[in-house]
């Protein structure tokens, strides 16, 4: 029996995703108990600020972990951009940072609680005992209070870490590597190994740091020497292992990004490949969000990566009106030329939102184009996490007239199979994506040019505009990838075999181009 | 030093309330207590016994009257300072249960800033002198104890810093009679040796009248009444009288219950 390569990619990448898991987990906590301990101390005799404080740490606690971690990327580029107008100092709202700011947030109602709790719950005796016995409050509190209240403040200090541990793998669309990139990269490209990888790592990194905060908790519970040891022996080596500078952490060279969906790891990889290629170390941000990847180009924290004109047109400029192909990409690239942003090259395929449905439902229903959807306002449609809060959505159905029974959002692998399977009538799509043809589905045609075009383009951030051994590297896919070869691609990637990782179809899609070219001369 | 004229202890109309009602805990209480008299405090549930104490230790302050120590307002003193001279035994002992017995026994001359060698050598001393086994002891923890264990380290953590005064509630009251008996012979002991003033709560009449020189009554915040053993005896309030009569009225009892025995020839 051979080893699945996806698994020995999972292995490969483990240090990397580790590493950074650890140690953005370890600072979060760390600055989480810091901060919250103190907090606790001060509030325990003030029953109004014992109040508010517990309430707003319980609501924290409510906010979905994703939502919380990525409010903070906007918040912190604006405070960013506060800091350099005022300070003229401005710092990376990018990875590290928000998630472990958003993450020592998370920590902070178990560490509070428990403080609270375990020194509401001392015998009152004994503070009149070490009262009687002539300890001033300082004294009482370092001497007889925290001692006794220890367990309890141990046990909400492993709470925290557990959450704090299995809330960082959502870390990873704002930018910071974490275990998470298993699980995101896994479900958007149907790679299960990954995402059972990613799963079984957090848990198992939960596990030992809950296991080694129990052994200091036993030792100084039972003043057993030999456990306390082995506990802080254990926390040290994880601290050790975050600090070295042997692991593979944040290496130099090029920051490639990529977005949340199949295509742009595939793209990704190439593009990180090509670089390697080149004799340059790259860095992977895989998962970035939408806004928050373009966001991060500018200010340096991404080095390159690939969007959509139509994307960069309606939604990063909002532009409403829209010109024809070529006429949009000069525009375009004045517009990104302003926010400091190079358009280092066009790879030659659209990836277009289209509107596709069964061809056998389209055909008994008589619809060949979005016009003729507007007749059947009893349809249902679905559409990626974002399409129906973009401009395009709005400029299509106002167009057209559109009106559907309900919207639905969807991973966007699966929709292709919900449409197959009838769950829902029309999707929305994208045109590179070979499952459309897998799925037997027609695209239907936009005769109000309501969609604009979607040229696949490679953006490069400010300080890499005039790097010529990057563009060097690039060069080659200039123009080289059509929409059948991505199409394939992109289907290879969603098959969920052995060959189906990133990295893997890379290289295919690599040698596809490179036959390409050798075909041409 | 302090003033040999004044009394170790001194309540001057004292008056302390809990409730916003006004139901007093202690009223109106006048006592001076002797240096090297060893006085017990008698009285029912709530009749204000634990509040006296703490008012002498500073853990709370009178709302009306004057509490002195050696002669000194007490609300003059730094109340920390103040309490690192008097040794208390809680009730229960409330030792540091995080703390080992050499622990618990030396923190107060630790606290009051004795040198570290000297704090061991006085724990050395202390474990001797409650009668604990040194090497058996010193190095457990309260909960590896047995109860009259446990009340002999209270006593020794309320020693450790040389007090004059010592103030005891009820200090051996959770103990099996015969433990109860040893321990507390063992402190009248001490007590002489090493000339303390003692004040000591207690619920059992006889442990109170064989004990002390002087016992105080209280009674619903109020000093009933105050005395030697025998004048309380032969007193003619019908609540002290009847108090005292206690262990008369059981022993007649006894002898009638159990014709055979004879009392006070064993030790």
């Amino acid at each position: 029996m051979t080893l699945d390569p996806r698994l020995g990619e999972a292995l490969q990448l483990l240090p990397d995703y580790l590493g950074s898991h650890l140690r953005v987990s370890l600072t979060a906590l760390a600055l989480g108990a810091a901060i919250s301990f103190p907090l606790a101390l001060a509030a325990r005799r003030r029953p109004l600020a014992r109040a508010i404080l517990l309430g707003v740490a319980s609501v924290v606690q409510t906010v979905p972990g994703l939502a919380l971690l990525a409010l903070f990327y906007p918040l912190l580029l604006f405070a960013s951009a506060l800091a350099m107008r005022t300070a003229g100092v401005s710092f990376s709202a990018f990875g590290f940072l928000p998630a472990v700011l958003a993450l020592a947030l998370y920590s902070m109602l178990p560490v509070l609680r428990n403080t609270i709790t375990g020194l509401d719950g001392i015998d009152p005796q004994l503070i009149e005992a070490a009262r009687g016995v002539g300890m001033t409050r300082r004294q009482r509190l370092t001497m007889v209070e925290l001692p006794l209240a220890l367990p309890v403040i141990m046990a909400g200090l492993r709470t925290a870490a557990v959450w704090v541990i299995g809330t960082a793998t959502l870390s990873t669309p704002i930018g910071q590597t974490s275990l998470g990139n298993y699980i995101f990269s896994g479900l958007q490209t149907q790679n299960w190994v990954f995402v059972l990888f990613g799963c079984a790592a957090a848990a198992i990194l939960a596990l030992v740091v809950d296991g080694l905060l129990a052994l200091i908790a036993h030792g100084l519970r039972r003043h057993s020497r030999a456990r306390l040891l082995l506990g802080a022996c254990g926390c040290l080596a994880l601290i050790t292992v975050v600090l070295a500078p042997a692991l593979p952490r944040p290496h130099g060279g090029y920051v490639v990004g990529a977005k949340t969906f199949t295509e742009q790891y595939v793209l990704a990889a190439l593009l990180a490949d090509r670089i390697e290629a080149g004799g340059h170390g790259v860095t992977l941000r895989e998962g970035l969000g939408s806004s928050v990847i373009f966001a991060a180009l500018r200010a340096g924290d991404v080095d390159v990566y690939v969007d959509y004109s139509g994307t960069l047109w309606t939604n990063t400029f909002h532009h409403r009106e829209i010109p024809e192909r070529a006429a949009l990409i000069a525009a375009l690239k004045d517009e990104l030329k302003a926010a400091g942003v190079t358009l280092g090259g066009e790879l030659g395929f659209e990836n277009a939102y289209a509107l596709a449905m069964p061809r056998q439902r389209a055909d008994a229903l008589g619809i060949r184009s979005i016009a003729d959807l507007a007749r059947h306002p009893g349809l249902t449609i679905a559409g990626d996490y974002e399409f129906f809060a973009r401009p395009e959505w709005a400029a299509l159905r106002d167009a057209y007239g559109l009106a559907f029974r309900s919207l639905r959002q969807m991973q966007p692998d699966f929709m292709y199979a919900a449409a197959a399977a009838g769950e829902v009538d029309v999707i929305a799509g994208y045109s590179s994506d070979g499952q459309i043809a897998q799925y037997d589905l027609v695209t239907l045609d936009d005769p109000r040019a309501a969609i604009p075009p979607y040229d696949a383009v490679v953006l490069l951030s400010p300080r890499r505009a005039g790097d010529q051994a990057l563009r060097a590297a690039l060069a080659p896919l200039n123009g080289r990838i059509d929409i059948e070869t991505m199409r394939e691609a992109n289907l290879r990637a969603a098959r969920g075999d052995a060959d189906s990782s990133p990295g893997a179809v890379a290289r295919w899609l690599w040698g596809r181009v490179r036959e390409k070219a050798a075909a041409r001369q | 030093m302090p003033d040999p004229t004044q009394p170790a202890i001194a309540f001057e109309n004292v008056t302390k309330s809990f409730d916003r009602a006004g139901g007093s805990a202690v009223a109106d209480v006048s006592l001076a207590i002797r240096r090297g008299e060893f006085l017990s405090i008698v009285g029912g549930s709530g009749a204000g016994k634990t509040t006296l104490l703490r008012l002498a230790a500073r853990l709370i302050a009178p709302d009306r009257g004057t509490v002195r120590i050696d002669g000194a307002d007490v609300r003059a003193l730094d109340p920390v300072a103040m309490r690192r001279t008097i040794g208390i035994v809680f009730q229960s002992g409330a030792l540091f249960p995080h703390m080992s017995v050499a622990d618990n026994i030396g923190i107060t001359p630790r606290l009051a800033g004795v040198r570290a060698a000297e704090v061991t050598a006085r724990i050395d001393r202390l474990i001797e002198l409650v009668r604990l086994d040194g090497r058996r002891h010193r190095a457990r923890f309260p909960h590896e104890l047995s109860g009259g264990e446990r009340q002999r380290v209270a006593v020794g953590r309320a020693l450790a810093n040389t007090p004059s005064i010592v103030l005891m509630d009820e200090p051996f009251g959770a103990l099996d009679p015969l433990t109860r008996d040893a321990l507390s012979e063992d402190y009248v002991a001490l007590h002489r040796g090493l000339e303390l003033t003692t004040v000591m709560i207690t619920h059992d009449i006889t442990e109170a009248l064989l004990l002390s020189d002087r016992i105080a009554v209280m009674q619903a915040g109020r000093l009933a009444a105050a005395g030697t053993p025998a004048e309380l005896a032969g007193s003619v309030d019908p609540y002290v009288a009847e108090l005292f009569g206690t262990p008369l009225r059981q022993i007649a009892r006894l002898a009638a219950l159990l014709p055979g025995a004879t009392p006070g020839v064993q030790r």
